[in-house]
């Protein structure tokens, strides 16, 4: 039988690769079974000790949600706070070792071997991937973060010293701009080169062990080079099922923080009532009041079944039905906020923070990124570190789908269009953004409504509603940003069902489709539940804290990953001689 | 009356074919036809394969031994997908217009409760290919 051929000699990737030659076949631990009608191939252990993992968790916040609250928060906040200069070298490292790669002659070495073609075109690789990463982020802190540096004495001391908005009033001229360089540098910071670069590594160590080497794509197989056949056993379990539990409590919780956003931007623009008497409502659902303790959670609920059920029909179309078209209407509506916002507000600001913002960034990475000897440790751990972390413990996710869609490039390109061309997108995004909404800071002062949400009261999920507020045809932005808030987390979730499919089933892309079904269901269930439970978004916040711990471990991943690309890449160039 | 047999095959699975690929290979017999073998596969390694490229030589390898057990003319065509758990129906109907063929012979399950729910690659085929198709129950 045809079963028997497959032992018998590995034929290479396309063209020359440095394929690893192991008696692994991908598969091997699975358990293929049905339920009922419901057909399942997944690994053993991987799955269930996964799904079952998460569940403890979720309990664990509903039946003790004072404790876990405080113990996930303690153990975050020592993470943060320990281990600053560990995330910091290690990210620095990766955005060398990236850049590194584009110059040196390894960057010649093509995923899948030396004669394959792309799988997709650049339009829609680049779409995938901006959506996949980080979307979401953009619309929530575009506004937020530029505005926030620039007009709050936040930490233990104002960024660089000098501060927009001093006792409530726009500071002199000179110091406005100052603190207007500083803001947009570290912003900028956060979301150009090493957060590019953490996905970067993640993703080009999977793509090359898997397209390459022929191991399957999991996070285990980047091990190979350190661990060797062991890879198939216990540590490779362990690094599996850390990830999917990752991703899965990372797309979770962000899912539930979404649904504030979401039900913000509806009461904005839909809602009635007076928020003072407790009154304010969307469509009869409570929200956005100044005493929140009445504020509807079965609102939130309704949006996470939402964006569940789209997530759904997404994640049963496939990749390329689903998926990819999701990504791509989000990056054309996206694209359409940027410019309108762009030509609409500040032109000309919005240019010269664009380019003054790479200056004043590449003038300020040094010091910015520094590991070492920092005073302004309110911005080191409060930011930076909550960041790379962060980016960290969420990059098995981004980092498989990106490694997904990008077999048939060259490692040059690959790193030019997942690192460089992102970054350059994050910047122009956060000018446009950020600078707009400083402008109007500096304009309207403590009239202007992102003086009012950001400096004057704390409120993030308002932040880019109110800085649309203030520009024309806000009734129609409003709702167009509502909607991209709502398809971000549509292909977040979707994607990520995908990846957690492919980890928890061995690397195989092929299992069942009932089995991301459960996976994207699983994690609108757990958002809801966490937000129903008595301790609301204290759920939430205290399993982020516990996903953003396990940066810590991930970040030791990524190093390793580092050391398997090196060696990767090493034979493949031998291949190629 | 018929030139061309396209049988597509799950390499994972090739005992529970058995049925399907008697019935083929009689019918080409039969009719002199030639039997052309169809996997789908995608671009990640997997439980059969490393890469296409390899999937496309254990196809072609399957097709020979099915050539020389049976005593009938056979190729294979392997078609790439990103996404085969989903894309696999469209991914068999481009096979039919690209190998030409006139009949397809496939494996089908028994009916049961989930083809409700999720309709058989069998049935989905003989909806919209324009070859004729013929369906081996277990």
């Amino acid at each position: 039988m045809a079963d028997e051929t497959v032992n018998q000699g590995i034929p290479e990737p396309e063209g020359a690769a440095g394929i690893i030659e192991t008696d692994y076949e991908i598969g091997q631990d699975n358990i293929e079974t049905s339920i009922g009608p419901i057909k399942l191939d997944i690994h053993n252990p991987v799955f269930g000790v996964s799904a079952v993992m998460v569940i403890l968790f979720v309990a664990l916040a509903l039946i003790a949600p004072e404790w876990s609250r405080e113990t996930f928060l303690a153990i975050r906040d020592y993470v943060k706070s320990q281990f600053d200069w560990f995330f910091l070298l290690s990210a620095n490292l990766f955005v060398i070792f990236a850049l590194l790669l584009v110059v040196t002659p390894w960057g010649s070495v093509r995923l899948g071997g030396s004669e394959a073609e792309p799988d997709y075109s650049y339009p829609a690789w680049f779409a995938m991937l901006f959506a996949a990463g980080m979307g979401i982020g953009l619309m929530f802190f575009g506004v937020l973060e530029p505005v926030y540096y620039f007009g709050t004495p936040w930490g233990d001391q104002p960024l660089g010293g000098s501060l927009g908005i001093v006792d409530g009033v726009v500071a002199d001229p000179a110091q406005v701009a100052e603190a207007r360089r500083m803001a947009m540098a570290a912003t900028i910071f956060h979301w150009g080169l090493h957060p590019w670069a953490i996905y970067a590594i993640v993703a080009l160590a999977l793509a090359l062990f898997s397209y390459n080497k022929g191991l399957p794509l999991t996070l285990r197989s980047a091990f190979y080079p350190l661990l060797g056949e062991r890879v198939w056993g216990f540590w490779g379990n362990v690094i599996d099922t850390l990830a999917a539990f990752a991703t899965l409590f990372g797309l979770a919780t962000s899912l539930g923080f979404g649904a504030t956003q979401v039900a913000s931007g509806l009461t904005d623009v839909f809602g009635a009532g007076n928020s003072e008497e407790g009154t304010r409502n969307f469509m009869g659902f409570l929200w956005g009041n100044t005493d929140a303790s009445n504020d509807s959670s079965l609102l939130l609920v309704l949006i996470i079944a939402f964006i569940t059920a789209i997530a759904l029909i997404s994640v049963i179309r496939g990749l390329d039905g689903g998926v990819k078209v999701l990504s791509e209407i989000n990056m054309g509506l996206a694209g359409l906020l940027l410019f309108f916002v762009f030509f609409i507000g500040p032109t000309a600001v919005i240019l010269s923070d664009f380019f003054g913002g790479i200056k004043a960034y590449a003038q300020e990475i040094v010091p910015l990124s520094n590991p070492f000897g920092r005073e302004d440790t309110g911005f080191l751990h409060g930011w930076t570190t909550f960041y790379w972390a962060w980016w960290i413990s969420w990059s098995p996710f981004v980092g498989m789908f990106i490694a997904r869609v990008s077999r048939g490039r060259t490692v040059r390109e690959f790193v030019v269009c997942v690192l460089l061309i992102p970054s350059l997108v994050c910047i122009f995004w956060m000018a446009t953004f950020g600078g707009t909404a400083i402008s109007q800071v500096i304009n309207g002062g403590n009239e202007s409504g992102v003086f009012q949400n950001v400096i004057e009261a704390y409120k993030p999920e308002i932040s880019l509603f109110a800085m649309l507020g203030e520009l024309p045809l806000a009734s129609i932005t409003s709702v167009l940003a509502v909607v991209l808030v709502i398809i971000f987390f549509v292909t977040s979730s979707d994607s990520g069902s995908l990846v957690i499919d492919t980890i928890t089933a061995g690397g195989k892309v092929d299992a069942p489709v009932s089995q991301r079904i459960f996976w994207c269901i699983f994690e609108g269930g757990v958002a809801a539940v966490l937000l129903l439970g008595a301790a609301g978004t204290a759920g939430l916040d205290s399993l982020q804290a516990m996903v953003i711990s396990t940066g810590l471990f991930f970040t030791a991943v990524l190093l390793v990953m580092c050391f398997a690309i090196f060696r990767g890449l090493m034979t493949e160039r031998q291949e190629m001689k | 009356m018929f030139k061309k047999i396209m049988v597509p095959v799950d390499l994972a699975h090739v005992g529970s074919l058995d049925r399907a690929l008697a019935c083929a290979a009689d019918l080409a017999a039969q009719h002199g036809a030639e039997i052309v073998y169809v996997g789908v596969t995608a671009p990640t390694p997997g439980a059969i394969a490393h890469s296409p490229s390899e999937f496309a030589a254990k196809l072609a390898e399957f097709a020979a031994g099915q050539a020389s057990q049976h005593g009938v003319t056979t190729t294979s065509h392997m078609v790439q997908s990103h996404d085969p758990a989903v894309d696999i129906d469209k991914s068999l109907l481009k096979a039919v217009a690209d190998t030409g063929a006139d009949l397809v012979v496939m494996h089908s399950h028994k009916p049961g409760l989930s083809d409700y729910i999720f309709e058989g690659h069998g049935p989905y085929l003989a909806q919209h290919a324009k070859a004729s198709v013929l369906l081996v129950r277990d």
